[in-house]
């Protein structure tokens, strides 16, 4: 059974090699001339020292949810969205009860003040206490 | 005839209804119990109905008609054990049927006066009631079980009413008594009951009678013999009638109604029921006329040296049980259904009688108690009553009638009865299929007729003739005869009902023999044409000549008897001829007097035994070794408990781990 | 229109999730937890009467495939749908004292709901799994209600790690089996199915996953913790509902998709699964002196019982184990109830056994229903818990697995133990000192009475005797 799977492991293998030659080259051919600065962890800009745990406002988390749940909704609708004359009534039927539940939690989340970020507004028992 | 379902509901279910209304009532509702004429005519009527019921049912019936069946639903089935609650209405249940709400409407009658003072007054009524109850379903039954749960049923009101007033430790003790030997009674007939269902798979009466050639020799015999064990139970015979006597604590009525008239004849009624299964086994019918002349003749010698009134009717109802099992055993089973029925009379009317009596010396202790007087003596004791008769001449008469009933004294209820028995006793001594053994039976029957009318007469004698003795015997009761009293109405009414059906009652049965000299066609004994399709009877075969020849003489020895009695006990010479018996018959009169050992035989022989090997080996071995083995078990279980209690450490990975373990351990299960 | 037929076909869940979604719009409208409350109450009385009409119906399957309705899923709905609606109405004034009442909770229990309708009815993994899941995220949300309390949030989490866990096996399994068979429909697996490597290892998997839902030996340690943690009420939602929809998915599994012991020896995973569950449980249950805590492990003992009738793999085993969730379903309910009352009257302590001293005299009616209940759970006729023992280890034997029959009554006689003990503190140990308890509410009071009087009257009188169980399980096979 292992034949079929051995393009697979070809390809691993060539890629791993390839990985080897392209850092081998670079290492040979070009000036390496190190300082503290260029030795340091690229990290887009921002400074890399402190604390690694750092809280954030929780009001992140559920826009991040909120987020989450609607691009995989765009997801979702996208390949029905291009062939839906050809599945009939019934798929139709079938997505608009799903997009009526998620819009039925967009309005349960604004009513709640997830996407309020006005702090004064934020109900958590948590947070009063 | 038409079906009898909604009679029978009715004779079954009013007594239920009465106990229920009556008992939860009475048990929810202090106003309720002070509300006794509402409660004495509630279960009055409760009984008196059904009475009328089985009355109109009699009417409908006559001696050719087929039993007729009230199914009214199954009690339970599994497999091909199915047990109907259905009642069967026939010659021989409604006879019984009749006596049973008859002498019971009479005695609850009577109960009214008597009880009128007890605040137990809701209570004693609703166990009447569900005795009556529990006695209709005996008597009633068409199927063992039915008939089992009647017995049980009668045997639980016994136990309740004998115990009725239970704050007295002795009463208490007697219920105890009468409910332990009548369980011993009740094992031998439950274990009969298997051995018929294991043999025919039915326990229904008319498809065992039917079915009879199913059942080998062998069978027959010990199912015989196992119920004759049951019925000596209920209705006390040797070697079970000791608790008997004891059971007089009860209330007098109960006395009357239970230990007289009707739950002591049940073993009478069942072996009838089962007759043609009984004559296929002369063995068992032996022992039976053996255990019932025995038991006759012993209770009838204790009874002469009692000095309870109501003791003296004790053996006195032991003695005429011993006659009805004399005569099962006879094959005369209409003669012992005979006798039930004149004896339910008469005995009824004696027991009422005693209560009246006791009732009145009862209430001469309370009046002086009353005046302050501080006296106390026994209200049962004849040696301190006499000469009652002035001041209760009601009871007297109608004591003395049922006394010289039972006595044999023609043409009284009993001497009709009694003689029929004797007679086929005497039979029995002929032909092939008894022996001589028979001659010996009817001669001991004979001697107890004659003892039968000796201690009768000597009880009423000295209750009620001669004089009061209670002043001379017990100082600062001077004087206390003025407040000797007749009973009311409600208890004389019942005392006159019953004393008029032991002068008639025995012209149900008039022997054959008397039409037959006459020139008629020998069948003036109407009970033995009507049970003819039951009892399995073995006929007489004696000429007419002999026939009247022993009834002359029966007559003669209950009229010698009669005149002895009275000659000893007729003015107040108790004490001394009591003194003179036990100086003639010197050692007998002692075994007499201590009631042959019995009590003491069983205590030492069953009682104590028993009890010491509980003791000393049961509750030894149940201690250390029961105990001991279910302790350390349980004692592992709980330490392997704790143990385990250690894997659950509370962290979550450790969990993770272990459910790891549990993948690879299916994993191993399924792939190996 | 096949579609409409679908819908109808799994209208008690369509029911429940609407009530679901009117609960949370109306506590975000209305602030009103008490509407929530009517509405889940009304919900799930609607969805049962539908549950129960297609009990009597015909049973066949619907969404291509994806879903059974009728026979045994019917059957599995009603228990879920009668878990759930006990446990909802004597949730309301319990949650009230914990400060814990609103439309969320009552949205959170018909959402898990829904997903044990439909774990219920399914006739494929894929159904399965999504509605496991369904049911087991809402469970997670609610095992941290009393997210304040330290021993909430290490119930939440605890049961969210392990559960996420499981679940994991449980996918890995579908996986495998998918891989094998090419197919993710009950029968057509049945159909296609082989002995192989693979196969074994996907069905083992899956077995994992479900295992761990019902809390069986050793997959059970998270339940002490999360049931500890959880308000009493919730668990008893998940002690009954949970349970009896996952156990109906396992039947469904064994029956649809394992119908011939040749492929796997799954029966005796199931019964070394099943003793372990039953010895353990018991045993530990034994040790514990929290009632709570107790009653988890007892819980976990009686997954063992169930698993015998699973064992047995026979008609009258799978009966059983319906009727079996029926009885456990009523007795565990109302037995959690009465320890819900006993525990708000002063706080959490009050589910150490200590505290239960003399507590039967205080509020008699209450006191007597725990017995009835507790000797249920024992097993002891005349009450239902007996029958359903009864059933389980009848079927056992029929089956020939005699051990495994004498070990589960041996386990059940040790139990006796644990639950009389409770009852020995009721009634005859004294009151450390004088209070007194609050009287119980209405709605409260009567539910608990319900379950008492069915408990005892479908212990005297089995109506759904094994006959016409057996006929729904038969009736299973042929469609």
């Amino acid at each position: 059974m292992f034949e079929q799977y051995l393009p697979i492991f070809v390809l691993l293998g060539v890629a791993f090699v390839l990985a080897l030659a392209f850092m081998a080259l670079s290492r040979f051919l070009g000036p390496y001339r190190p300082n503290t600065v260029k030795l340091k962890p690229y990290e887009s800009g921002m400074d890399p020292v402190g604390q690694a745990k750092d809280r954030y406002s929780i009001a992140f988390y559920l826009v991040a949810m909120e987020f989450i749940v609607f691009d995989l909704e765009v997801v979702f609708l996208y390949p029905w969205a291009v062939r839906f004359l050809d599945m009939g009534t019934g798929t139709f039927v079938a997505m608009t009860v799903f997009i009526v539940i998620l819009f039925i939690g967009l309005i349960y989340t604004l009513k709640k003040g997830t996407l309020d970020w006005d702090m004064k507004n934020f109900k958590y028992e948590a947070l009063k206490k | 005839m038409e079906s009898p379902t909604a009679l029978v509901s009715l004779i079954i279910g009013l007594p239920l209804l009465g106990f229920l209304i009556n008992g939860i009532l009475g048990l929810s509702s202090t106003a309720y119990r002070s509300k006794k004429t509402l409660i004495g005519i509630l279960a009055n009527l409760a009984v008196f109905i059904p009475f009328l019921c089985a009355l109109t049912l009699f009417l409908n019936f006559d001696s050719e008609s087929a039993a007729a069946f009230a199914h009214l639903f199954t009690w339970m089935e599994t497999g091909s054990f199915s047990v109907d609650i259905a009642y069967q209405v026939d010659q021989l249940s409604l006879i019984m049927t009749l006596v049973v709400t008859g002498v019971g409407s009479l005695i609850h009658l009577y109960s009214i006066g008597y009880m009128a003072h007890d605040e137990g007054f809701w209570k004693f009524f609703a166990y009447l009631n569900l005795f009556i109850f529990a006695m209709l379903n005996l008597v009633l039954a068409d199927n063992l079980l039915l008939l089992f749960l009647g017995w049980e049923g009668v045997g639980l009101c016994s136990y309740l009413l004998i115990g009725f007033w239970y704050t007295d430790m002795s009463k208490s003790d007697a219920a105890k008594k009468a409910f332990l030997y009548n369980r011993v009674g009740d094992f031998a007939f439950l274990i009969a009951i298997f051995m018929i269902f294991e043999t025919i798979g039915s326990l229904n009466f008319e498809v065992i009678l039917t079915s009879l050639e199913a059942f080998s020799g062998n069978d027959i015999f010990w199912i015989g013999l196992l119920i004759l064990i049951g019925a000596t139970g209920k209705s006390a015979q040797i070697p079970l009638f000791v608790w008997l006597p004891d059971a007089m604590a009860g209330p007098t009525p109960v006395s009357a109604l239970i230990h007289a008239a009707t739950m002591v004849t049940s073993g009478i009624y069942l072996i009838t029921r089962m007759s043609p299964m009984f004559v296929m086994s002369p063995e068992v019918m032996m022992i039976v006329a053996v255990i019932g002349a025995l038991t006759a003749i012993v209770a009838a010698t204790i009874a002469i040296t009692q000095y309870d009134i109501k003791g003296v009717l004790a053996y006195s109802t032991v003695s005429q049980l011993g006659f009805m099992f004399l005569a099962l055993g006879s094959g005369a089973f209409t003669a012992a259904i005979f006798h039930v029925v004149t004896h339910a009379f008469f005995k009824a009317c004696l027991f009422l009688g005693s209560g009246s009596v006791i009732h009145t010396m009862e209430h001469v202790e309370h009046k002086l108690h009353d005046k302050g007087k501080d006296v106390h003596f026994d209200p049962q004791d004849i040696r301190n009553m006499g000469g009652l008769r002035k001041y209760m001449p009601s009871t007297y008469k109608t004591f003395l009638i049922a006394t010289i009933a039972i006595a044999g004294i023609p043409p009284l209820a009993g001497f009709f009865s009694k003689d029929e028995i004797v007679m086929h006793a005497f039979n029995m001594g002929f032909g092939e299929y008894a022996g001589a053994m028979y001659f010996i039976l009817w001669g001991v029957a004979t001697i107890t007729a004659f003892l039968t009318a000796f201690y009768m007469f000597r009880l009423t004698f000295t209750t009620f003739h001669g004089s009061f003795k209670l002043p001379k015997l017990i100082n600062g009761t001077e004087g206390s005869e003025e407040y000797l009293h007749e009973s009311p109405a409600t208890m004389t009414t019942a005392l006159w009902s019953l004393a008029g059906l032991s002068i008639v009652g025995g012209f149900i049965g008039l022997p054959n023999f008397v039409s037959k000299t006459f020139g008629g066609d020998g069948h003036i004994n109407w009970l033995h044409e009507w049970l003819h399709t039951i009892a399995a009877d073995i006929p007489l075969t004696l000429s007419g000549t002999a026939e009247w020849a022993l009834m002359t003489f029966a007559i003669i020895v209950a009229a010698v008897s009669v005149y002895i009695a009275y000659k000893m006990y007729g003015n107040d010479q108790q004490e001394e001829s009591d003194a003179w018996i036990a100086s003639k018959f010197g050692p007998f009169y002692r075994v007499w007097k201590d009631k042959y050992s019995l009590d003491e035989l069983y205590e030492g022989a069953i009682v104590h035994p028993t009890v010491n090997f509980s003791d000393k080996v049961l509750a030894v071995f149940d201690m250390k070794i029961v105990d001991g083995f279910v302790n350390a078990i349980a004692g592992t279980v709980r330490i392997s408990g704790s143990l385990l209690r250690y894997i659950q450490t509370g962290v979550a990975s450790n969990y993770a781990l272990f459910l790891i373990l549990g993948v690879i351990l299916v994993l191993t299960i399924l792939l190996f | 229109m096949n579609y409409l037929l679908d819908l109808q076909s799994f209208l008690p869940g369509i029911i429940v999730a609407v009530a679901g979604l009117a609960a949370i719009m109306l506590e975000a409208f209305k602030k009103s937890a008490n509407t929530s409350f009517s509405v889940t109450i009304g919900g799930i009385a609607v969805a049962l009467l539908f549950a129960i009409q297609s009990l009597y119906g015909e049973a066949g399957t619907a969404f291509s495939g994806m879903i059974v309705y009728g026979g045994v899923g019917a059957f599995g709905s009603v228990v879920v749908l009668l878990g759930a609606l006990f446990c909802v109405t004597i949730s309301r004034e319990y949650l009230r004292d914990l400060d814990l009442h609103n439309g969320e909770v009552y949205g959170m229990i018909l959402f898990s709901t829904t997903g044990m309708l439909g774990l219920a009815v399914s006739n494929d993994l894929i159904t399965l799994f999504i509605s496991l899941e369904t049911m087991s995220i809402c469970l997670y949300v609610l095992a941290g209600l009393m997210k304040n309390e330290k021993i909430g949030a290490e119930s939440a989490l605890k049961y969210f790690l392990l559960g996420a866990f499981s679940t994991g096996f449980l996918l890995y399994g579908i996986a495998l089996i998918y891989g094998a068979t090419a197919a993710t429909n009950l029968t057509e697996i049945a159909a296609a199915a082989q002995p192989t490597f693979l196969f074994l290892c996907g069905t083992g998997l899956l077995f994992v996953g479900l295992f761990f839902k019902v809390a069986a030996v050793p997959f059970h340690m998270w339940t002490p913790d999360v049931y500890q943690g959880t308000p009493t009420t919730i668990t008893a939602f998940m002690a009954t509902a949970a349970k009896s929809a996952t156990f109906v998915a396992f039947v469904l599994v064994l029956t649809r998709m394992l119908p011939s012991s040749e492929i796997g020896d799954w029966q005796s995973v199931l019964q070394v699964v099943a003793i372990l569950t039953m010895i353990v449980g018991n045993l530990i249950a034994l040790a514990q002196d929290n009632v709570k805590r107790m009653l988890a492990y007892s819980s976990i003992a009686h997954a063992g019982y169930l698993m015998v009738g699973l064992a047995a793999g026979n008609e009258a085993g799978y009966a059983g184990v319906l009727y079996y969730l029926f009885a456990y379903t009523i007795m565990n309910a109302g037995a959690f109830g009465v320890i819900a009352y006993y525990e708000r009257n002063h706080g959490l302590d009050f589910t150490e056994i200590d505290s239960y001293a003399g507590l039967g005299f205080k509020v008699p009616v209450m006191g007597v229903m725990l017995s009835v209940f507790l000797f249920s759970l024992a097993g002891i006729p005349p009450m239902v818990g007996f029958i359903g023992k009864y059933y389980v280890f009848a079927a056992a034997v029929q089956a020939g697995l005699i051990p495994l029959a004498i070990i589960g009554v041996l386990a059940s006689a040790a139990s006796v133990y644990y639950y009389l003990r409770v009852m020995v503190y009721l009634y005859f140990k004294e009151a450390h000192k004088e209070y007194s308890l609050k009287t119980p509410g209405f709605l409260f009071k009567w539910t608990l009475i319900l379950l008492a009087v069915l408990t005892v009257y479908y212990g005297v009188e089995p109506v759904l005797p094994t006959s016409s169980l057996m006929e729904l399980i038969s009736s299973y096979y042929t469609v």
